[in-house]
Order: C-alpha cells, then structure tokens, then sequence
C-alpha cells in the first residue's frame, strides 16, 4: 500500500499534508509535492488535510491517475524533502475554488 | 540569556513534535523531556495495536531528535510523586505539557462496575504490556463480546479479539496477551455505536481491514444501513471521501453468508445506544436504546426512538473516547478531560494567560487525531510559547541538572535516554529468540534492572558470544 499526491497539488502546493506527517516523508519541487513511499508508514493523517483533495491511498486512485504512483517515486528520490508548511503558491486560491472545493 | 530552558512532561508524539520544533530554533534551547515510565514514546509504544508495526515506526523520527546534544531524557519520573510544577520552573523557562489522555471516558450506564466490563485503556494497555495494566484478567472463555464505540480503538478492540492469536504470535504483543489470547474462545465480536454508519468515526483504512481478517466473517445488518436525508447529503458532500469508503465497506458486509460458518463473527450495529448492562454477579448482556439521528447534515444529534432491545454477552468493552489526568496545581478542565488552554497557553481559573505554561497534544485538544495530527498541534505550541518570550523569566535557568540533582537527592532512579537504549536493545533481542521485533518489558523492576546494568555486563547478557563463523 502506498499513499501519492496527485495532480490537484499542482500550482497549489498548500503543505498542510507536510505539517500532519509524522515522519517527514514529503519532497517537493517548484510545482508541487511528492510522497516517498520508502518513508510513508501509510498513517493517511496527510490525505484529510489537503485543501483540494490531491491525496490518495494507491488502491483507491482512479485509473487516470495511477500513473501519479510512479510520478511520486520518481521525484521524491530525486528532490529535498519539505518538512515546513510553506506559503501556497499564488494560484493556490482560484485552483482550488474552481476545483470545487 | 544563554539559552532558553523547556521542560516537557510526556515523551510520546505530542511532545517529540515541540521538541523538533525547539531545537530547529535560531535561538540556544535547550530541552528537559520528563517520562513517568521508565519507556519513551507514549501511545506509539502503548496504544497503537501489534498487528500495525508500521505505524511505530515515528519512534524512529523521535529517536533522532533524541540524539541532540541540547535534549535530556529523564524516564521514571512521575510529575507531582517526583517533584512539582514548581520545582521544574525554578530551573526552566516554561514547561508544556503533552503527558496525552489515556483515562477512559465512562459509559454512566446502571450496571458499568459489574465484572467483565472494561475500558479500551484497560484492554490496549494490558495487551500492548503498559505496566499499569500488566495483572488485569480478561474472561475470554466468554463466546459473546460486546465493544462499545465506533472509532478506531473499538476496531483496535475488535480486531486483536477477532484475529487468530497465531496471527498475533510474530507481533511485539505482550507475552502474557499472546498466552491468554491463545485459549480465547470468544465467538462473536458486536460493535455498537450510537449513531449511524455515516457518523461512525472509524477511518477507511482501519475498517476495510475487517473484510480480511482470518477465520473470521464480519457482518451487518442492512437495516442498520440505513440513512436518512441528512445523513445522505453528509455522505454525498465532496469532503466525505472516508465516508464513502466506510459505506463501500459495510454495503460489503450486508450479503455475508454465515451458513455453516463456525468461525468467528464479527458483527456492526449502528443506531444502538447501550442503557444498562445487567447481571447477577458478572455482566450477562447490555440493554441498547433504538437511535435516530435528527438535524442538519454534519449537525446531527442522538434520539432515542423509545424502542430498547436486549443483548446477550459475557464481555463488555468500551472506547468511547480518553480524558486527560488532572495535574495538581494546574486548572484542569473536567468535561472536555483537557487542560484549559488559548492555542496551547494555559489559562487559568479566571481565563487569565498563564505565562510558561503551555500544552500540546490530547491534553491540549481532547484525544483525538492520528498520530500526525500533533504534529500540526504542536508546531501551533511551539508558536504560541515563541510569541510568549518577552513575558518569560528573563534570568539564567539550570535546566535539566538541577532536576537530576534534586531527583537524586531524593532516591528516584532515573533512566536517561542511553539506558533507555539498553532496555530497547534487550527488549529486541529478546524478541528475536520468540521472531518477535519485540519482547516488551511489562514490569519496571526489569526495566530498571536492565538500565542500571553497565554496558558490558548488559552486552554480555543481550549479545551472547558470536558463534564462529561458517564458510
């Protein structure tokens, strides 16, 4: 079982997924965060706390976003982890309006 | 100032969290963390079940923090029977208290002191091997068990009743747990929650474990599945992802066919408030009032339809929820089990801010969460006792050596974060002999024994000599 950002962090990168992990297991780039599943315990304190809903546990990802698994592990190997909550990005506000949420 | 002395009284997540965020500061702090048990981690030690390793592995994140040259261990030191609030301000700048909640809420029911009925905090700590519960009994020659709650401790309960104790053998379960598990005869597992399954506050990933749980069928009846208008709208709001999954889960349970079945039941009743538990000299069933829920969607409260029913059991457990233990000296409040408190700063009996007084996790916001969830709360602490710095003592403190100097002078042994070292590593070995990743000490003489003994001594016993080398 693995737990994956999918693309609704992109251009809104909120981190309040980074402030419930208790083990720090989250990476990120200028877009968005990724999980690394080497760390993740599988708590799912993180999929709750996302603004826009772009967490998921692996088995519950629709089949047009399962591919966010390999995403994920790929770009948590290859960038810093995020241990702060960071300020969103500046589209963060109308991404997540027009997502509904 | 040299550097900023915090004690924190509570070494599990909650206060491991504002540890971190301390000692991340610019500023020089230094941190006196104070254990009652001999043990660290909290509930991540003691709460969270055997058969979910994964989730202790924070121990690991804090075991980090550990490391510090500005953090000190003191395990085996009880507030109020070692020493006083006061005492650890005269050598600290502030103290938060993150010493959690693990007193069981009671059901105020007719009949709750009957033998055979017994809280989550009871049970959990009995078979997580808290010292404090290490003598309870449990009659599991009973085949019907009732649990009482519809979070995820009463499917802790549930689960750790209804799974094969062969299952259990490999976990770090408590020895004496495993033993008594292994002569079970409990034959029926029934969960009641007062209120209907789209208010049930089990988690997705916890309840859809019962659909895979061996020699053992769960069950519901679809009549408990009902929901009405608002409880519909509740589980079709786009925030309610959880919910759906729980629907999902317990629609699966409806069509279980128990023809010929002579393993375990582990069944689900919603809408069933317990009133009464009656028996002559132990407890023989629970008498549950017939619930409605009434109101606007995620507003909902409990009525009783007036309908009761009758069950049957020999075992009661609740896990209705966990209050806090009152401190003396420090306003406490009784209904929310919590201390009274404005984002983490105490406040006292006439709402006044309490200077250097802080609390994080369940003593702070009432149990509930995971175990991530303190740490948001405590980073929220952690901020609030920043802001506070210009109204703190501004004179040097002693910190954590004054405590250890006062301790000894009193005769308490205390067990520093390298003995705690030696308890965990004997503690590992011991249970590679059994193929567990544990084999916890349930008793604080042990605990204190291993702790005291000198490294090589305790090498000796924990690594026995090497066997020579096979080619």
């Amino acid at each position: 079982m693995t737990i994956v950002v999918t693309e609704n962090c992109k251009a809104c990168r909120y981190t309040e997924c980074v402030q419930v992990c208790p083990v720090a297991c989250f990476h990120g780039d200028a877009e968005m965060v990724y999980i690394d599943s080497t760390v993740c315990i599988d708590c799912c304190a993180c999929i709750p706390a996302c603004p826009v809903q772009a967490i998921y546990q692996d088995s519950d990802l629709p089949s047009d976003l399962i591919k966010w698994v390999y995403i994920n592990r790929e770009r948590a190997a290859v960038l810093p982890p995020i241990t702060k909550k960071c300020e969103p990005l500046p589209a963060a506000e109308a991404k997540r309006i027009s997502l509904g949420f | 100032m040299r550097s900023l002395k915090i004690a924190i009284v509570g070494s599990g997540p909650s206060g491991f969290y504002a540890a971190e965020e301390l000692l991340q500061h610019t500023l020089p702090i230094e941190i006196t963390m104070l254990e009652r048990l001999p043990v660290p981690f909290g509930l991540v030690r003691s709460g969270v079940a055997p058969d979910h390793p994964k989730l202790k592995l924070p121990a690991l994140t804090y075991d980090k923090i550990a490391q510090s040259a500005r953090f000190h261990y003191l395990g085996n030191v009880e507030l109020g029977r070692d020493l006083s609030v006061t005492e650890i301000l005269e050598c600290h700048h502030a103290i938060i208290f993150a010493c959690g909640a693990f007193s069981a809420r009671k059901l105020e029911i007719p009949g709750e002191t009957l033998t055979g009925v017994h809280s989550a905090s009871e049970f959990v700590g009995w078979y997580n091997g808290h010292p404090d519960y290490r003598h309870l009994c449990f009659d599991l020659s009973q085949e019907r068990v009732a649990v009482i709650g519809q979070g995820n401790v009463a499917l802790d309960l549930a689960r750790i009743l209804a799974k094969p104790a062969s299952d259990l053998r490999c976990t770090d379960i408590a020895d004496h747990a495993a033993e008594a598990l292994s002569k079970s005869r409990v034959r029926e597992i029934h969960i009641f929650g007062r209120r209907g399954p789209t208010q049930a506050k089990f988690t997705a990933q916890e309840l859809a474990e019962f659909a895979d749980i061996r020699d053992c069928k769960s069950i519901v009846s679809p009549r408990d599945l009902e929901l009405n208008l608002a409880s519909q709208q509740e589980a079709a709001d786009r925030k309610s992802r959880d919910i759906n999954k729980n629907l999902g889960t317990l629609r699966g349970f409806t069509d279980t066919c128990l023809q010929g079945w002579s393993g375990r039941i582990c069944q689900f009743h919603f809408y069933r408030r317990p009133t009464k538990i009656f028996g002559t000299n132990r407890v023989e069933g629970i008498q549950l009032s017939v619930t409605s829920m009434q109101g606007e969607p995620f507003e909902q409260t409990v009525h009783d339809t007036g309908e009761v029913v009758d069950f049957s059991c020999g075992l009661v457990f609740s896990a209705i929820g966990f209050g806090a233990r009152p401190i003396e000296g420090i306003p406490f409040d009784f209904r929310k089990g919590v201390l009274p408190n404005t984002q983490g700063r105490l406040i006292g009996e006439n709402k006044e801010p309490l200077y250097g007084l802080y609390a994080t996790g369940w003593i702070k916001r009432g149990a509930s969460g995971t175990i991530g969830s303190n740490r948001a709360d405590s980073l929220g602490t952690v901020s609030t006792l920043l802001s506070d710095l210009d109204r703190l003592d501004k004179e040097e403190k002693t910190g954590w050596h004054s405590l250890a100097s006062l301790l000894a002078s009193r005769q308490r042994e205390v067990v520093t974060y390298k003995q705690w070292i030696r308890i965990d590593q004997a503690e590992i070995y011991a249970g590679q002999l059994k193929n567990k990743p544990r084999e916890k000490f349930t008793d604080i003489d042990d605990m204190l024994t291993i702790a005291k003994t000198d490294s090589a001594a305790c090498d000796r016993v924990a690594f026995p000599e090497p066997q020579p080398l096979r080619r």
